[in-house]
């Protein structure tokens, strides 16, 4: 028996199919849980709208048209606001890469003036947080209340990706921090030339992470945006979610139960928007989604240390 | 600055003549100057839950209160009731969460025993899916299957099983589970990817030792792979008391109404209800954040002084 089980270590395992069986049937369970509403969302987008607002469609597309996406592409407010959500989300990445692996890089440097103040001056912040009024009326004397700047300048600054790519220079060289000061290369050419290069790694999950946040930020809409121009797309999605909502219930009322939306297969439907706006705002997660993967634990590290 | 130009022989400006070390610190003072502005800046705002603050009117021809607004939050039975149903909630939530945290971990010890490598990238792949949406996303989700005329709702009535749609969104049962349950599908296939991580880290040796000495798969798991676990979950569980009271507001916003609104705001919303939604008074949510403030930075300390004394290594 022991012998046996030296030569195949995964024997024991096989005494217990039950084990087996319901251990993959509560992972296949949860998995199609997890998925499901997705692919939901996606053959009602795709389906005839009369079909989708009475509920029926459940498991496979009828009558595919893709009218849904035409016409809410014409819908002048969501271009407005996927351009701003396209906008924060590659300028603010953009700006916090290069600010987390520029302050990153200069953190090492033991020359700099008053170095280790500087550095626990922008580490604790990591641990405090004025709260929102005060952050308002900020923002407010900044000027920065509707402005598209509201999105990018507050996130340039992130402590733990600074620290993320503190540790990362430390951890591979230590000739860097006196990289710089050999003569003839400025500290800005050292930079470009050599830190960006060798920290690509760590700046890739810190430029994954932070355009996912950018893409789904809608707090700061919520609080500093009243103009409609800059709204963002997870803002215009929950505009129309309520919209839909309150047109369902509506129907209720008048109708006594709920009855079709649409008369037409190709008939708008406030439903039929949001399904297909939701499904627009998870596409570009979707497509990046494959890279990402590689990076998760990397940045579960960034997700549990800001909480 | 010309003869600095002549004796180098090449084009220099003025930064040649600052020393090294106050160079390498202006380079990076702009930044700082943005740190102060957005994290330290607004801690001055905090003089407000002192003034009684009117919108527009700049704070100097606002009337000086004093501690006005914190006696007011307790002042009669109807504001002290107030905060007792917000502290319930918030508490409520992050409770919840905690009496859960060992979810994620338990996740990951089961997923590690299947053994097929394409059934468990298939499961990360799209249990991991859902924590990358933003919460107006699993709101829509949740309108989509859950709404009365929603998916749900239609599938029972045509089943015949129910002639009335439930209401499972506006209706105020069950709204701290349902909220834990929205948050677990939302996170738990994330959470675990850090315990798989360990527990890919762990010495293979030490499972073929006890299998040697004729350990199943149970006590495998229980002798080896959780102790493993323990010190990250351990980690996690304190990071999460210290965040007892900031629970967040997104979640909570989105799938808020005039129907769940009794157990659904939690200290977050509620500020931002108090101060912006309903513009109550910004000085009182601001009092009110204040609070909150000192006693999450009191968690932290404490926590890490727990930590320090029973693993001697601090968590922050």
């Amino acid at each position: 028996m022991e012998e046996n089980e030296k030569r195949d270590g995964k024997s024991v395992y096989k005494k217990d199919p039950v084990f087996t069986i319901i251990n993959y049937s509560l992972f296949f369970i949860f998995t199609l849980i997890c998925m499901y509403p997705f692919y939901y969302l996606f053959i009602n987008s795709i389906s005839a709208n009369n079909l989708s607002s009475s509920g029926d469609i459940v498991f496979f597309p009828r009558q595919i048209h893709f009218q849904n996406y035409r016409q809410v592409l014409q819908i002048r407010g969501l271009m407005t606001a996927a351009y701003v959500s396209v906008f924060r989300t590659s300028v603010g990445t953009v700006c916090t890469v290069l600010a987390s692996a520029f302050l990153g890089f200069m953190f090492t440097q033991e020359k700099m003036w008053k170095r280790k103040i500087w550095y626990r001056m922008l580490v604790i912040t990591m641990y405090f947080n004025a709260g929102l009024i005060p952050m308002y009326l900020i923002m407010m004397r900044l000027h920065l209340v509707n402005k598209i700047w509201v999105y990018i300048i507050p996130a340039i600054v992130q402590p733990f990706n600074i620290i993320l790519v503190k540790t990362f220079i430390e951890s591979i060289s230590k000739s860097l921090q006196e990289a710089a000061e050999i003569d003839g290369a400025s500290v800005f050419k050292v930079f470009y030339k050599i830190v960006l290069p060798i920290t690509k790694p760590i700046l890739a999950t810190i430029a994954i992470f932070s355009a996912v946040n950018q893409w789904n930020s809608f707090q700061d809409t919520l609080i500093y945006i009243t103009d409609q121009k800059l709204y963002s797309l997870q803002y215009v999605l929950w505009t129309y979610i309520n919209a839909a909502s309150a047109i369902a219930t509506q129907m209720k009322n008048s109708f006594g139960s709920a009855v079709n939306g649409a008369a037409i297969a190709t008939t708008q439907t406030p439903v039929s928007v949001q399904m297909t706006v939701s499904i627009i705002v998870i596409i570009p997660i979707i497509c990046v989604y494959p890279f990402f993967q590689r990076y998760f634990v990397k940045g579960i590290m960034i997700g549990s240390v800001k909480g | 600055m010309r003869q600095i130009k002549a004796t180098n022989g090449e084009k220099v400006g003025i930064l040649k003549r600052i020393p090294h070390d106050k160079k390498l610190f202006f380079m990076i003072a702009p930044f700082l100057v943005l740190v102060l502005i957005f994290s330290y800046f607004p801690l001055y705002g905090w003089v407000y839950a002192f003034y009684d603050y009117r919108a527009p009117l700049p704070l100097s021809k606002c009337d000086f209160v004093g501690f006005k607004w914190f006696k007011f939050l307790f002042a009669n039975k109807y504001q002290i009731a107030e905060v007792v149903r917000v502290l319930r909630n918030t508490l409520a939530m992050s409770g919840l969460g905690i009496l859960t945290s060992f979810l994620p971990l338990l996740f990951a010890v089961f997923l590690n025993e299947i053994k097929s490598k394409r059934f468990r990238k298939f499961v990360q792949t799209f249990t991991t899916l859902p924590n990358f949406i933003s919460w107006v996303l699993v709101y829509s989700v949740a309108f989509s299957l859950f709404s009365t005329t929603g998916m749900f709702n239609n599938l029972l009535m045509e089943l015949g099983w129910i002639s009335e749609p439930l209401k499972f969104l506006d209706s105020d049962s069950h709204t701290w589970l349902t909220m834990l349950l929205w948050n677990i599908w939302k996170t738990l296939g994330w959470g675990a990817i850090m315990y798989l991580a360990a527990i890919a880290g762990i010495d293979q040796e030490l499972y073929e030792a006890a299998r040697v000495d004729g350990a199943g798969r149970f006590k495998l798991i229980r002798h080896i792979t959780i102790p493993a676990l323990l010190p990250t979950y351990f980690v996690l569980l304190m990071l999460s008391i210290a965040n007892l009271l900031s629970n967040g507001m997104d979640q909570y916003f989105v799938f808020a109404n005039s129907f769940n609104k009794q157990h659904i705001e939690v200290l977050d919303l509620y500020v931002y209800n108090l101060g912006i939604t309903s513009a109550r008074s910004l000085s009182l949510a601001t009092a009110v954040s204040m609070m909150k403030s000192f006693v999450s930075v009191t968690l932290l300390c404490v926590v890490n002084f727990m930590s320090k004394k029973t693993r001697g290594e601090s968590i922050v």
